[in-house]
């Protein structure tokens, strides 16, 4: 009998296993790739996200390097140059690779341009309709109770507001303008992520309760951090690739309608617009600045389809 | 007096990236009209994937194989999709494991238990729903009648558990399969169900083949057992003989498992089997259970062939002699 | 199912007055309405008097009340613009648009429901790649590019529908399919989704168990469960549709509200876009309660939370 009155177990009906091994000795452990190497390649294993991730970024490159690589100037008219074809068409040539538009202005150097327009907008108003969303949401999701059910009421007035038509009217009457569009898609375009935040959020509290109900210590506080923090960027992000594609589609609309962006700044769907006029004969202004946006917003969302693909927990080792 | 389903070398294959995994390989057994065979084994050992095998439910990548696959005079391996399909819920029917999920949210229990009588019967409604309230006071449920007009998320898990029984039972079927119907219930509940499927069992001459991973269950309502490790069914007999004399290693190590009152020592440790089921992917050889035995030797990483002792469809597969076995038992018994 | 169904009204209507209220304090907000509406010229008196005829320097709550009290009557006050009350402009707009958003709702469905179905039966096959290709394109796709692109194609060079207008049925059939097929994507990929839920659930093994068809178990047990939460996001499509139908019918010049309300926009009358506006948001609020109701019907696990 052992000192704590019991008998010992009998030889078992089976033995155990000899010879355990220590796991930090044994070879395909002290092989393993390191964490950062294991994060990289999940990121560059996934063909949605390089595939993506390169022409995003090959966009982002041309958009800022603009000014160097752009063969002219988006401003300068030249009447007398006005409507030249595409390099590929017989009217064309290479001085002008897409052709000029119906000031005469190179058409190359304004899609260019345009792109630092679409970018600029997309990704500051996804800033801050990102700020007031998630504000909004961990708040909502941290405190619960009343304040939950304040914020959720907020959500679903937002919800109901037909967005395009206040961004239309806020800009008609205080005066288009880039930032004006900017603050407008900012401020009203908050709601997925305050959505996505809050339960995140609520989900994350609850795992602080089960983490402090099990006092095994089986999951220390940073554990629980290292597993709360990656899940809400995680969201963050993804949610955030695509108010970038939705604030870049929304500014191509408004400034189709000619409340947006104002000429002569090029953005692809004030470009748009201008060329209707010239639908029937040179469809080719219309078609090239809508293929960009094509383009640009579908790289942006196919980012967020690779990311979503890559944090989801069946990627997980 | 042939056996109402008869099972003959049955394999299930699984197709995997890594190879193919040997999930049943090469069980053999039958069940008789109004008789409970149990098969009995830990999670893994692929009893769940012996009963949708005979059912023919196995997931895409599974591949069902065997000599033999009879019920009653209808060969399973070879009847059609729809054939097989009019069998089902009708000569044979199963009852799985998780009632809070195996119901549709959608619909009332009543429409459920009417729709499986329907497909195979062309009677008038009112008698499905007739037989519906039949069956479900048969099961135990009172208030049947107005039950029918509920859905299922109102239904506790051991109601929703008598309502599958019910609808296994709505075409009055020859054979019932049960795969684990009571582990997911609460233990006072599990008495129940268990009470009341043999009871239908008796009451409808049934033949009833129960999966599970509990001998208790099987001490209580099983005629024969199957232990099943490892894809194969390591022992097979009568439940006397099973619980008396176990002839496996494997049996007998489950049986230690368990406490019994009187008999077990107060404060001693309960018997365990350490160590894991070994991988069932690619080529296996020998004995799977060596790994794991105490009474392991030389030629026991040889195939062992199945066994027969006696004649009353009493088997093992293990390289001890019957007598080596029962010695065996006498040297390592209690503590 | 009463009780729900007066919860969700309770909260539609706090829901409807809040945007409502903030509607209309926007556009108050936005901008001095009384400078704009006495023009340029107009001196600081000439200000202070239009804002007194119209009522602009009351607190906003009051203002809000007199508007609403009107509205609720139907009086919601003349345009600036046109000799007409808004009323009427509304009343000649509407139809229009509810025959576009409901075509369009209709083309998204019949383009996106079968495809996601199709899609979840054979995962990884060419079809799904098919539809998620369809699907990732079209949201990638500015709509009033591809109505233009469209009038290029169907309009202009095949001459297979008219381009601009809205008298004929032939008009409605391009830009419905327009919209349709922008709001398709999110359609397949939830449809899709859902059913592979579904698919996988333990409840559709039992429905094979009983023998039940192959048909039978798609349509009758599968589909209602997976079609779920579609039928929130077709509301959801839909009040889209309606309020940015402007983009569609500015492409395709058709009268409807989209197109009354960017004219108004454009023309700062004020009366209009207001009217406009609440239109949008109350459809939306409605739509959404509509949907909770049709969503409490076909799952009737949503009635007791």
């Amino acid at each position: 009998m052992d000192h704590n009155g019991k008998t010992a177990p009998t030889p078992g009906p089976f033995a155990l296993p000899r010879g355990t091994s220590d796991p930090r000795l044994d070879p395909a452990v002290l092989l393993a790739p390191s964490p950062f190497a294991k994060t990289a390649r999940r990121f560059l294993g996934n063909s949605t996200f390089l595939i993506a991730g390169t022409i995003f970024g090959l966009i982002v490159l041309m958009a800022l390097l603009a000014p160097v690589l752009a063969p002219g100037d988006p401003y300068v008219q030249n009447l007398g140059n006005r409507l030249v074809p595409p390099a590929w068409y017989d009217a064309g040539s290479w001085a002008h690779a897409f052709g000029t538009d119906g000031m005469g202005r190179d058409y190359l150097t304004r899609v260019m341009y345009g792109a630092q327009v679409s970018l600029m907008i997309g990704v500051s108003s996804a800033l801050i309709s990102g700020i007031i969303g998630s504000l909004l949401g961990v708040t909502a999701g941290y405190f619960g109770g009343r304040v939950d059910m304040a914020i959720s009421f907020i959500i679903t007035t937002r919800l109901s507001l037909p967005v395009i038509l206040v961004a239309l009217a806020i800009v008609a009457f205080v005066g288009a303008s880039l930032t004006l569009v900017i603050v407008v898609l900012g401020l009203l375009l908050w709601d997925r992520y305050a959505v996505v935040m809050r339960s995140a959020t609520m989900q994350a509290r609850s795992m602080d309760y089960v983490a402090a109900a099990s006092a095994i210590g089986a999951s220390t506080p940073r554990l629980v951090f290292s597993e709360i923090m990656p899940n809400i960027v995680n969201n963050l992000i993804i949610v955030a690739t695509f108010e970038v594609a939705n604030a870049i589609l929304l500014e191509a609309a408004l400034s189709f309608l000619g409340l947006g962006v104002q000429p002569p700044t090029p953005s692809w769907g004030l470009m748009i617009a201008e060329g209707r006029d010239y639908l029937l004969f040179d469809p080719w202004v219309i078609v090239i600045p809508g293929l960009a946006l094509s383009i640009l917003v579908l790289s942006v969302n196919m980012l967020g389809d690779g990311l979503r693909d890559i944090s989801a927990p069946e990627n997980r080792n | 007096m042939s056996a109402l389903l008869e099972v003959e070398n049955l394999t299930v294959d699984i197709r995997l990236a890594a190879g193919v995994l040997h999930a049943v390989r090469g069980i053999s057994f039958s069940v008789a009209t109004g008789e409970t065979v149990c098969i009995v084994g830990e999670s893994g050992c692929g009893k769940s994937l012996t009963s949708l095998a005979l059912m023919n439910l196995l997931p895409k990548r599974a591949v069902r194989n065997a000599d033999r696959l009879r019920l009653d005079d209808t060969d399973l391996s070879t009847v059609s999709t729809r054939q097989m399909a009019r069998i089902r819920g009708n000569r044979m029917a199963m009852i799985f494991q998780e009632p809070m999920t195996s119901l549709n949210p959608a619909y009332t229990i009543g429409n459920q238990l009417e729709e499986a009588l329907l497909q195979h019967r062309a009677v008038p409604r009112r008698e499905a729903r007739d037989r519906a309230v039949y069956l479900l006071e048969k099961v135990g449920i009172s208030a049947a009648a107005s039950r029918l007009g509920q859905y299922p998320h109102q239904l506790s898990g051991g109601l929703r558990q008598r309502v599958m029984i019910a609808m296994t039972l709505m075409c009055g079927p020859d054979l019932i399969i049960a795969d684990e119907p009571t582990t997911a219930l609460d233990v006072t509940i599990q008495a129940q169900i268990l009470h009341l499927l043999a009871d239908l069992q008796k009451e409808f001459q049934m033949g009833l083949l129960l999966i599970t991973h509990d001998l208790g269950i099987v001490a209580r309502v099983a005629d024969r057992v199957c232990t099943m490790y490892a894809g194969q069914f390591v022992e097979q007999g009568s439940v006397k003989e099973i619980f008396r004399n176990p002839l496996h290693p494997y049996t007998r190590g489950l049986l230690e498992c368990i406490p019994v009152p009187g008999k077990t020592p107060r404060g001693s440790y309960l018997g365990s089997i350490p160590g894991m089921v070994p991988s069932l992917i690619g080529n296996l050889e020998g004995c799977s259970f060596r790994d794991r035995c105490r009474f392991v030797r030389e030629g026991c990483e040889q195939d062992i062939a199945l066994k027969r002792v006696g004649d009353a469809g009493r088997t093992y597969r293990c390289i001890m002699t019957p007598e080596e076995s029962m010695r065996a038992d006498a040297a390592g018994a209690g503590a | 199912m009463l009780l729900f169904t007066i919860r969700r009204l309770f909260v539609a209507l706090m829901v409807a007055i809040t945007v409502s209220l903030v509607a209309f304090s926007l556009l108050r907000f936005t901008g001095d309405l009384a400078t704009s509406l006495a023009g340029p010229d107009a001196t600081a008196e000439d200000i202070a008097a239009v804002r007194v005829a119209y009522g602009l320097d009351k607190p906003i709550l009051i203002q809000y009340y007199d508007w609403l009290a009107k509205a609720l009557a139907g009086d919601f006050g003349r345009s600036y613009y046109f000799p007409a009350t808004v009323w009427e402009l509304i009343g000649n707009a509407m139809p229009i648009t509810l025959t576009l958003a409901g075509l369009g709702l209709l083309f998204s469905l019949i383009i996106g429901i079968p495809l996601g179905v199709v899609a979840a039966l054979r995962p990884g096959s060419w079809i799904d790649r098919f539809a998620m290709t369809l699907a990732v394109i079209g949201q990638a796709i500015p709509n009033f590019w591809f109505g233009l692109m469209m009038i290029v194609l169907f309009g202009l060079m095949l001459s297979w529908f008219p381009i601009s207008g809205n008298q004929t049925w032939q008009h409605f059939v391009m830009p419905s399919f327009v919209l349709g097929y922008s709001s398709a994507p999110a359609v397949m990929r939830l449809t899709r989704s859902g059913m592979l839920e579904v698919l996988s659930a333990d409840y559709i093994r039992t429905a094979y168990a009983k023998g039940l068809s192959p048909y039978r178990v798609l349509f009758k047990h599968a589909l209602r469960n997976a079609v779920i939460p579609v039928v929130a996001l077709a509301s959801v499509q839909f009040g889209n549709m309606l309020t940015g139908s402007i983009v569609t019918e500015t492409v395709f010049s058709m009268n409807g509200l989209g197109y009354l309300a960017w004219m108004s926009i454009s023309r700062q009358d004020f009366p209009v876009v207001q009217a406009i506006l609440l239109m949008g948001a109350m459809f939306y609020v409605w739509l959404t309660f509509a949907s909770d109701l049709i969503n409490a019907w076909l799952d009737p696990r949503i009635r007791v939370s």
